[in-house]
């Protein structure tokens, strides 16, 4: 006897509901696309707010006619797997889609349609879009500050320069390699600090003077976010391991200024080192206000990259010190050989997480009135002549910080995958 | 009779209330290989740790080779150097290739020339039959070919007593063997030996004395002809009689 399995689909009848669901999906699809992008309601026939749910109900009886388990189609298979496994499901599945179609033209015309870019002043910008013009017209600002724009070259050179002896290390020979943590971790920031100071700070071979107050946008960003992240690297390593000393002064000196420099939030950090910290220091001792901005910094960040590292240190087996130790090792021949080599593999997740933190934190320097990016966006938005336009900057700001920590996040991934070690 | 290598006298060891070592009295000579036997928690890889300081002792005096070890030990790194050591768990370092776990020690504590302390490290890995795993890692040899490793590794420190804490526990069968093989040859080489081991066939075939050890005390101390044919205590007994 044959029963009528209505809303029971199954394997013989597959093909009946599984072409009759799909139409039903895309009825409900294309109701919600006319809707968006046409402005067009299909189904203003129907009652009030039966017009808004029709595509969900439609859509809803659509996927449920389609979940037919095991059905043998590959991609029917892989639908009902991954977004169709229950009515529930289903109806996350259609929302989320629904919401993204129906914000998609409106973005879409704002962001790229009604946009303006062309022109150089406020006036240029017409249209109900975004102005990217604003954009274009700081475009220098955002990346360079205040810094004068005939020795933005100077910027950028200093910038090359450090890049490319960054990739010094790749290219050492094989009997330098055992400098190569020495290279970054001395060598590197010293010279690093000579170029910057020479070629953007000049005062010297004929550059003219400028002074650090005039540095913002993008590169100060890179610049402060830079030396940060190189030392307190070294800087959280030496904490990490004092905390772990046996010599109880260092071990509760490592405590007191982890536990210290966790607690304090970084915004009094750096006000701090503006605005108090010159009073301690003698009459005629000058230090500059970016290098104490890098230097709170710096010290703040080692507290968290300590005890990162520490995590790191403790997860690793006892029998690696025993081993290292019953080989004649002393505490840091162990450590450096047996000991971080492993640690560290195990923290470049932790780390990074660290790092990208720190870049995203930059942006707090403008309360001592250093303007890096963030910054800049928050001096051009009050700017007279160019009201108003504080969402395209923040948007801009956004899409940079985001290439940027992704950038970071990605070679984490590298390192991660390259360095990795079987137990 | 030549001066012991290892002197123990009156040793104790605590840890924090809990006593692990009672007066301990043991003397080792040159080139005897001694097995110490045992039920598990009864201390013996307590004390072969004691010996080159993986562990402290509290009251009474340990002299490895004329030092004694203590905290005013100053150089406890130039000991450890003449002690190598094998562990349960291997415990190879993973990030190195199994020559440079060989060579790293040997390079570094004892400054020898890299393509001298390569020389020497295939050496003794071409002794436990290894040599053709050299540049893999530990993670892809199997548990005995690790263990064969740590115990090349621990020779290419050219050591004068080797302490085993039971070098077979963690492997499977099949493999103890080829482990025992390499320590077997060891021993007839002519190294000092201290062996915590389970392996009685082990002790029988190399062993000039079988120690039996019970909740951190010395029971029963004989030539291994003589503990195994009539121990005297009856702990002994009662545990050869499971053992065996």
């Amino acid at each position: 006897m044959q029963t009528i399995n209505f809303l029971k689909p199954n394997r013989d009848n597959i093909k009946n509901y599984s072409i009759i669901g799909s139409f039903l999906v895309l009825v409900s699809l294309i109701d919600v696309i006319s809707n968006a992008f046409l402005k067009i309601n299909l189904t203003s026939f129907l009652p009030g707010s039966l017009t808004t749910l029709f595509p969900l109900i439609i859509g809803l009886i659509g996927l449920n006619m389609m979940r037919i388990d095991y059905s043998g189609h590959k991609t029917l298979d892989l639908l009902n797997k991954n977004i169709n496994t229950n009515n529930f499901n289903a109806l996350l599945t259609l929302l989320i889609l629904f919401s993204i179609i129906k914000a998609l033209p409106q973005s879409l015309s704002w962001m790229i349609l009604d946009a303006t870019i062309s022109g150089d002043s406020k006036d240029a910008c017409t249209g109900t879009g975004a102005c990217w013009t604003y954009i274009k017209v700081w475009f220098r600002r955002f990346m360079y500050g205040m810094y004068p724009n005939e020795f933005h070259w100077r910027i950028n050179t200093a910038f090359i320069l450090v890049i490319a002896l960054g990739f010094v290390g790749y290219f050492m020979k094989e009997n330098l390699k055992k400098y190569l943590a020495l290279y970054y971790v001395i060598i590197y920031p010293v010279i690093a600090y000579l170029v910057i100071y020479y070629l953007i700070s000049g005062g010297s071979f004929g550059l003219q003077w400028v002074e650090t107050g005039a540095w913002g946008g993008l590169s100060l960003t890179f610049i402060v976010s830079f030396f940060c992240l190189i030392f307190c690297f070294p800087l959280g390593m030496i904490f990490a391991l004092g905390r772990r000393s046996n010599l109880p002064a260092i071990k509760y000196i490592s405590i007191c200024y982890i536990e210290f420099w966790r607690g304090v939030p970084l915004i009094t950090v750096l006000f701090m080192s503006s605005v108090m910290f010159p009073m301690f220091l003698p009459e005629d001792f000058f230090m500059d206000k970016l290098v104490r901005v890098i230097i709170a910094i710096t010290l703040f960040e080692a507290a968290y990259c300590a005890e990162v590292i520490r995590g790191g240190l403790q997860s690793l087996p006892r029998g690696q010190y025993d081993a290292a130790k019953s080989l004649g090792m002393g505490y840091w021949k162990m450590h450096i050989f047996v000991i971080l080599p492993q640690a560290l593999k195990l923290v470049i997740p932790g780390i990074a997480n660290t790092f990208l933190a720190l870049v995203k934190d930059t942006p707090l320097i403008f309360v001592v009135g250093l303007a890096e990016l963030a910054g800049m966006l928050a001096l051009a938005k009050t700017n007279p002549k160019w009201l108003g336009f504080a969402m395209e900057g923040y948007i801009f700001a956004s899409i940079v910080f985001w290439i940027i920590c992704y950038a970071m996040s990605k070679y984490s991934y590298n390192l991660e995958a390259k360095y990795k070690t079987e137990r | 009779m030549s001066d012991p290598i290892i002197k123990i006298q009156n040793m104790n060891k605590w840890f924090g209330d809990f006593q692990v070592l009672k007066n301990i009295n043991l003397e080792v000579e040159a080139n005897k290989k001694i097995v110490v036997c045992g039920p598990s928690g009864s201390g013996k890889s307590t004390l072969i740790r004691c010996i080159n300081r993986l562990e402290e002792h509290q009251e009474g005096d340990i002299i490895v080779d004329g030092n004694e070890l203590s905290e005013k030990t100053k150089d406890i790194e130039k000991i450890r150097a003449e002690v190598g050591m094998v562990f349960q768990q291997f415990n190879l370092f993973p990030h190195l290739s199994i020559l440079d776990n060989c060579t790293l020690a040997p390079i570094w504590v004892k400054k020898m020339p890299k393509k001298e302390a390569q020389e020497l490290a295939l050496d003794q890995l071409k002794k436990v039959q290894i040599d053709d795993q050299a540049n893999k890692f530990p993670g892809q040899l199997s548990g005995g070919q690790q263990q064969r490793c740590a115990i090349a590794r621990a020779l290419c420190m050219q050591p004068k007593i080797m302490l085993f804490d039971e070098p077979t526990s963690a492997l499977d069968p099949e493999m103890i063997k080829e482990v025992l093989d390499a320590m077997v040859s060891l021993a007839k080489g002519g190294m000092t030996m201290i062996v915590v081991t389970h392996e009685m066939g082990f002790a029988k075939e190399v062993a000039d004395e079988v120690i039996f050890m019970d909740e951190g005390m010395i029971i029963e101390k004989a030539g291994t002809k003589e503990f195994f044919a009539n121990p005297k205590s009856d702990r002994t007994k009662l545990f050869l009689s499971q053992i065996l």
